[in-house]
């Protein structure tokens, strides 16, 4: 079998049948045999989009023959995956406790954006109880917590018009207390009181393997390797990832984690929870006009340009600090059934609403963001210790949905698994079974906190929307048992399942007509992108990784239409024509990705794995 | 052959970033920007310490002039391989107006001062995009110089600098001490890689003021707006050249 080259990935022949022969001794030859069959009748040729040695292991590789691959160790007491609120809460609290208790603990935290806070990305309307029990005196200290909640408006809204919500006192909704803040800027300040307590913080370098002692717990993390070509070799300047050891591991990657998936299935930390379900967040900075600028007013809708079985909403906040800034966005819920979706589209459409134009009129559009968020609730909370580690914040997902609100129980979480881990860490001798410690008393103190109550009381709001009038039967149902009877109802609902399994096939849907970007008020997607500011070192493999590079155009389009086309916000995938013959191939752009994973949450083959890039690449977001 | 070299960095945005002007036109918003090593800079610190790895240099130290966050950018240096570093403070108000005069004489002053043989720097910066500290330098010091450097090698105790010029390629020969400026094509800078940060903790960064080394760093230049390019207008096809004609005419251009 000869893969015609292509002009981007060329495999020599002899490398082809090298990794033929060795696919050969891995599988059984049946399943030899039908790959062959497959790749000789999916559009004659599959061109090699995946290099990434997470798919084409090095170990058998020509080229990485003789190359050194030992890695420089470092021992630490703990080290945490992530710098975001629940990673840099954890931090913080170990050390506020280290020093009352005057012992020496050395903490490590590894953050693969180039500077902590530029790779968040949230609304935000900040609880404060998880930040008035880490720093009692934020307000002295500086947090940028510059915007109390003044106004609070709801509204429905239809094609034209606006069905206004009343904000009662005690629907989810309601914002009295809260700050609208710039989580980037708020996570920011949170890394320089971390490097005040002595916390060792390097962003810059992300985690992007779990290391394992012999017993099988876990040993720590080894960071990225540097270096490697576009093709997979190395180059002059390859260099090893390191390895960063310790005692307990603290994996708080946010929303869907690439170490967090493989940890499930390692420790089997899924087996009595549901899958996780996601929605994705777009989200823009704009710069309005002073007369449309309201401080503190936070405005939320549902309704129009979702239909009522398609979950989702807007949500646009009015900051307060200094000039007349808004943040918005659209949220859509990663269960939607329609391929021809696009939450990009979505969100530029909703901005021409009657009700929203207005304040955008004369203004200016200054940042542009994406990330996937968790809504599966307390149905999908995984088992949160093993041995060796513990998932903390948004990875394993506490976010309260319908208040849409997980900064405060990420935080809580972070603190939660510091206190638990505090009194093991430090004491004399290590009582454990296996050589990483496993804290099993975190998810106890979980579990008795205010975290647990709260998403627990909220449980059935979001899986309420799975039923025939949609939007407005979750609507009445969270007004009857929520508002009324807080939550207590005695049943589970569950969710309908993984959000990658609920795509229709795109001959039973019908294509949205969507308008085109008046360059004002809403805008095209490469645009869009330019704003986010991500870059990625270009000759690196990419780290959208396929498990089967001839899934894309078999299957995604085949039947999909390649819906990843169209949910992705940042214009990675595209399909192009071969350029000899018909058919189409996939087009990856690796060095637009915003790092959201919505392509590894929704592809319906769930063939794509999202890996960590070279630490530093990604979007650079600025307070978003 | 052993000597001592200086290598000054200096830190901006990062090259792709998007820049706003501040709404009172006295510069670009800087707050909370991603910064990092200026690019050249970065070739210029990746030579320095090749040229130590074959070797034939002694020492690096990093130089870099500006505020606190300035010592991230020595501490990458380091990291690269920089044996220690030297922070020049110049801060706020002072620090917006410091340009290539101010930094070539202090320069100037720690080469004399650190007795160095050899001064790299990146041929310019891409903030300013000046091309003048390198050169300033050199005349301060009345050394002879090599810019826009592709190519660098010891001939004996003299150096041997290719450099690239509009016509081409120019190989010269200059005695040492001398100043040579970085341009793209010298080099492939390494990773800065975490042991090497952890390591690069460790070393030293001596802090000092423009005072402490008897520079006067008054600017004589003062900003007196910053402006936005002008919006690109969309062009206006024609259909016959009758047409073009009519529209130049209009315009008033014939």
């Amino acid at each position: 079998i000869l893969v015609p080259s292509t002009n981007s990935d060329k495999i020599s022949v002899k490398t082809y049948l090298h990794i033929l022969v060795k696919k050969q001794t891995e599988h059984a030859v049946p399943q030899l045999y039908t790959a062959l069959q497959r790749r000789a009748c999916s559009s004659l040729s599959v061109p090699r989009i995946t290099t990434h040695y997470t798919i084409h292991s090095r170990d058998k590789d020509p080229r990485w023959e003789g190359i050194e691959m030992e890695r420089f160790a470092d021992e630490a007491d703990v080290v945490i995956v992530g710098g975001g609120p629940a990673g840099l809460s954890a931090a913080i609290r170990l050390k506020q406790l280290a020093n009352e208790h005057e012992k020496e603990l050395r903490v490590c935290l590894v953050e693969k954006a180039s500077q902590i806070g530029a790779h968040t990305l949230s609304g935000a309307c900040l609880e404060p109880s998880a930040l008035n029990e880490l720093f009692p005196d934020w307000k002295e200290r500086g947090a940028p917590l510059n915007t109390e909640v003044t106004e609070d408006v709801f509204s429905i809204l239809t094609e034209k018009h606006r069905i206004p919500v009343p904000m009662l006192p005690g629907l989810p909704m309601q914002n009295h207390g809260n700050y609208i803040v710039r989580l980037g800027n708020f996570v920011r300040w949170l890394g320089e009181q971390a490097e005040e307590l002595g916390v060792e913080l390097y962003p810059g370098y992300a985690a992007s393997e779990v290391l394992f002692h012999e017993d099988g717990s876990v040993k720590g993390i080894a960071t990225n390797d540097v270096g490697i070509a576009k093709d997979g070799s190395p180059k002059d300047v390859f260099e090893r990832g390191m390895e960063l050891h310790a005692k307990v591991t603290l994996f708080g990657e946010g929303c869907h984690g690439h170490l967090a998936k493989q940890l499930y299935k390692q420790f089997n930390l899924r087996e009595n929870c549901e899958p996780q379900t996601y929605a994705i967040g777009l989200k823009e900075l704009w710069m309005i006009d002073e007369k449309k600028w309201r401080p503190g007013r936070v405005e939320h809708s549902v309704g129009w340009p979702l239909n009522r079985n398609t979950y989702g909403g807007s949500f646009l906040y009015h900051l307060n600090e200094g000039e007349p800034l808004v943040a918005l966005g659209f949220v859509i819920g990663l269960d939607y059934s329609n391929p021809y979706l696009s939450p990009f589209r979505e969100f530029q459409r909703w901005k021409h609403h009657p009700f929203v134009a207005p304040t955008l009129e004369g203004g200016n559009r200054i940042a542009y963001g994406a990330r996937a968020l968790n809504e599966g609730g307390f149905q999908s909370i995984p088992k949160l210790t093993f041995p060796g580690g513990l998932l903390i914040g948004c990875s394993p997902g506490f976010m309260n949905v319908p208040k849409i609100k997980g900064t405060h129980t990420a935080m809580k979480s972070g603190m939660l698994a510091a206190e638990a881990i505090f009194p093991q860490v430090v004491a004399e001798e290590l009582d454990s079974e296996t050589a990483g410690l496993h804290i099993p008393e975190y998810a106890e103190n979980l579990k008795n906190s205010w975290v647990w109550k709260e998403l627990r009381a909220v449980r059935n709001i979001r899986p309420s929307f799975h039923n025939y009038f949609g939007l407005y039967g979750g609507m009445v149902y969270t007004g009857i048992f929520y508002w009324i009877l807080r939550g207590k109802e005695p049943w589970t609902l569950k969710h309908c399942g993984t959000d990658a399994d609920q795509l229709k096939p795109a001959k039973d849907c019908t294509p949205i007509d969507y308008p085109k970007p008046d360059g004002k008020i809403s805008f095209d997607l490469l645009s869009s992108v330019a704003l986010s500011g991500t870059n990625h070192e270009g000759d690196q493999p990419a780290h959208l990784t396929l498990r089967d590079d001839g899934v894309p155009v078999a299957r995604n389009l085949g039947i999909y239409d390649g819906p990843e086309q169209r949910f992705c916000p940042a214009g990675v995938y595209e399909y192009v024509p071969l350029e000899t013959g018909d058919g189409m191939r996939l087009q990856i752009n690796a060095q637009n990705c915003v790092h959201c994973k919505t392509c590894d949450i929704k592809d319906p083959s769930q063939n794509i794995n999202w890996v960590v890039p070279e630490g530093g690449g990604g979007p650079a977001y600025n307070g978003m | 052959f052993q000597v001592g070299l200086l290598v000054s960095v200096k830190r901006f945005f990062l090259f792709l970033f998007e820049i706003r002007v501040k709404p009172d036109k006295s510069g670009v918003v800087t707050d909370g920007v991603k910064h990092s090593m200026n690019p050249f800079c970065e070739i210029a610190v990746e030579e320095a310490v090749k040229l130590k790895e074959k070797k034939l240099i002694k020492e690096v130290v990093a130089v870099s002039c500006g505020p606190q966050q300035a010592q991230e950018t020595i501490r990458t240096a380091l990291a690269m391989g920089a044996d220690r570093g030297i922070h020049v403070q110049v801060a706020g108000k002072d620090y917006e107006n410091l340009g290539p005069l101010q930094v070539s004489k202090i320069m100037a002053a720690l080469a004399k001062k650190e007795e160095a043989q050899l001064v790299i720097l990146g041929k310019q910066a891409i903030d300013d995009d000046c091309n003048q500290t390198g050169q300033m330098t050199a005349a301060l010091l009345d050394w002879p110089q090599g810019t826009f450097a592709s190519e660098v090698s010891f001939e004996g105790d003299k150096l041997k600098v290719v450099r690239e010029i509009d016509g081409g390629l120019e190989t010269i020969t200059i005695n040492t001490p001398a100043v040579v400026t970085a341009d793209l094509r010298l080099n492939t800078p390494r990773y800065a890689t975490l042991p090497n940060i952890m390591k690069a903790k460790k070393k030293k960064i001596a802090i000092m003021k423009p005072e402490d080394l008897g520079v006067d760093i008054t600017s004589r230049v003062e900003v007196l707006r910053v402006d936005e390019p002008p919006q690109r207008e969309a062009g206006v096809k024609v259909e016959t050249v009758q047409d073009l004609v009519g529209k130049l005419k209009d315009s008033g251009l014939v």
